[in-house]
């Protein structure tokens, strides 16, 4: 059972470190900040402390974590830590505005049902990665989900699918996934495999650095027990499939039902959740193609220079939450240093989480291209919906693109695609590669939807 | 549609569309909804299709629901309060000329 966490009273108005998300990269950073002596913040969405990849850590029953497995459950010590670490933490509080002011950021976040404003030396960003979700027929169908929030129901409330259930997809998280429910005993009636074939080639240049990276033997694992146990489809009814729409293609494409909430995943790494709040944060974004995906830029420049907007990614749960927490040690590393000059243990603990995300990187360039999705699921056919909130189709993004919309801007104010509740987030890559794909273009030179303080 | 696995822990007790049902603390509202077997949580502004939780983390808005009559609300991350009043299947808003004098 959760325990919702009280906030803080009274909310602190000046402090040194402003942390966005409470995973494991905004943990270790409150850690490493708060213990090196300077006042830090953490605003979280979530009710208590572990971020989606040890979603109710603290909280899951013991038979639930030990079918969620050993990388779940070790997130306890890293939650214990924050816990006792003198960094404040504010659980459901939703960060809505960065902004400079001289020298110090303006923060203002949703606690309960006020706002609040707080003024911060620095800023870190550490609010992880979403699922890269791929647009396919049916795809808005309740029912349909991805396979992180599937996966954070198990987490955070201990609830399963009652029938069979279908997984469609890539990457590392689907069959995480299906081991989790294999162990639970869900019944899982097909799981639908899209990487494509030559992706294996592409991919084995980069093999000999998977094979020496933690992510090997358990990838390994994943892949026994999944040949063993959910090889053959059985055809029953379902929930998930009830709700797929009837179809001519022999599976419904892509992995965005499935997909990894660590979008940073072997699949579409690089994307993170809130490119919201890295815009507004005042650091720049840059969408990439190998693997595709939007990276924040890293600004170390004279902009920034007392600030520092570092987006910690999360790369996946299993192989991503030890990165993360890494580049979160990495990043308190130079906000500490940058306010506070060098303090005595903290540069040796850096080096070691600088090492420890290098052998965890070696083995990504293998899965980022091993699980690169299709294209035929990046630019989804015209009779598909891509812009989930405002119902924009692929076709009039790609007439509005070829009719001269240059980029994703013009395209919200043609036909409002990124323009619902969701601002884009769901649609906002897509829309771009679509464009890229239309003009010619690279998903760089597109750029990526403008965001703005609420 | 969804089951829990394990039935324990303090019970509350809300109102989902009017029906009186035991949910447990510390589960949020989408949770609550899932297990109550409702799929659809909104309609679409613009098409009216029904929609249900897509991302459950806060990032896709597709779960909003009317909670204490408040809308809008996204049911994925907020946690049952005893009490509680949601309301599904809410669409666009219907203009109301009395709202423009």
């Amino acid at each position: 059972m959760i325990c919702v966490a009280s906030p803080p009273r009274p909310l602190p108005t000046h402090v040194d470190l402003m942390i966005v998300g409470a995973g494991p990269s905004g943990m270790a950073a409150a850690i490493e900040a708060s213990q090196a002596g300077l006042s830090v913040l953490v605003a979280d969405e979530g009710m208590v402390p572990g971020g989606q990849v040890y979603r109710n850590v603290d909280g899951a029953a013991a038979d639930l974590s030990s079918a969620l497995g050993r990388d779940f459950s070790k997130g306890r010590l890293l939650t214990a830590r924050f816990r006792a670490s003198p960094a404040v933490y504010a659980p459901r509080s939703t960060v809505f505005m960065i902004e400079r002011n001289g020298e110090r950021f303006e923060v203002g976040l949703t606690m309960g049902e006020a706002a609040h404003m707080v003024e911060a030396r620095s800023v870190l960003i550490a609010t992880g990665a979403q699922e890269r979700p791929f647009p396919i027929p049916g795809w808005t169908l309740p029912g349909v989900m991805t396979a992180g929030a599937a996966q954070t129901l198990l987490k955070a409330s201990g609830i399963v699918p009652s029938g069979p259930v279908v997984l469609a997809g890539n990457g590392p998280l689907l069959l995480l996934l299906a081991v989790q429910f294999l162990r639970l005993g869900v019944p899982i009636s097909a799981l639908l495999e899209t990487t494509p074939p030559g992706n294996l080639v592409s991919s084995l240049p980069h093999l000999p650095g998977f094979l020496f990276s933690p992510y090997a033997w358990k990838g390994m694992a994943s892949c026994s027990r999944r040949c063993g146990d959910a090889r053959s489809p059985s055809a029953s009814g379902t929930w998930q499939r009830r709700a797929w729409p009837a179809r001519t293609d022999p599976f419904p494409p892509s992995r965005q039902e499935s997909a990894h909430r660590g979008l940073d995943t072997a699949a579409s790494p690089g994307r993170g959740a809130t490119g919201q709040s890295r815009d507004v944060g005042g650091c720049g974004t840059r969408v990439e193609c190998q693997p595709p995906g939007l990276r924040a830029h890293l600004d170390r420049g004279s902009r920034n220079r007392n600030s520092i907007a570092v987006h910690c990614r999360r790369q996946r749960r299993d192989r991503g939450a030890d990165a993360a927490e890494a580049r979160g040690v990495i990043a308190a590393g130079a906000i500490v240093q940058r306010l506070h000059g060098q303090s005595a243990d903290l540069p040796s603990r850096v080096d070691a989480a600088r090492l420890a995300l290098r052998t965890h990187l070696n083995g990504r360039a293998f899965l980022d291209r091993l699980y690169r999705p299709a294209d035929v699921f990046r630019q989804p056919a015209d009779n598909v919906v891509v812009c989930r909130c405002e119902e924009v189709t692929a076709g009039t993004i790609r007439r509005l693109a070829s009719q001269g919309a240059t980029g994703p801007n013009q395209i919200k104010a043609f036909c409002r695609a990124g323009m619902g509740p969701c601002q884009g987030r769901s649609c906002g890559l897509t829309v771009t590669e679509i464009i890229a794909e239309t003009r010619g273009m690279t998903p760089d030179d597109v750029g990526y939807m403008r965001v703005r303080s609420p | 549609m969804f089951r829990r696995l394990h039935e324990s822990g303090e019970t509350l007790t809300v109102l989902i569309d009017g029906l009186v049902l035991r949910v447990k603390r510390g589960d949020t509202v989408a949770a609550c909804l899932l297990l109550a077997g409702k799929a659809s949580f909104r309609r679409s502004a613009v098409s009216g299709e029904d929609r249900g939780p897509y991302c459950g983390m806060g990032v896709c808005f597709e779960c909003l629901v009317t909670i204490n009559d408040v809308p809008n609300r996204q049911a994925c991350l907020i946690p049952v309060e005893d009490g509680m009043q949601i309301q599904t299947g809410l669409g666009a808003p219907a203009l109301r000329m009395k709202d423009f004098p």
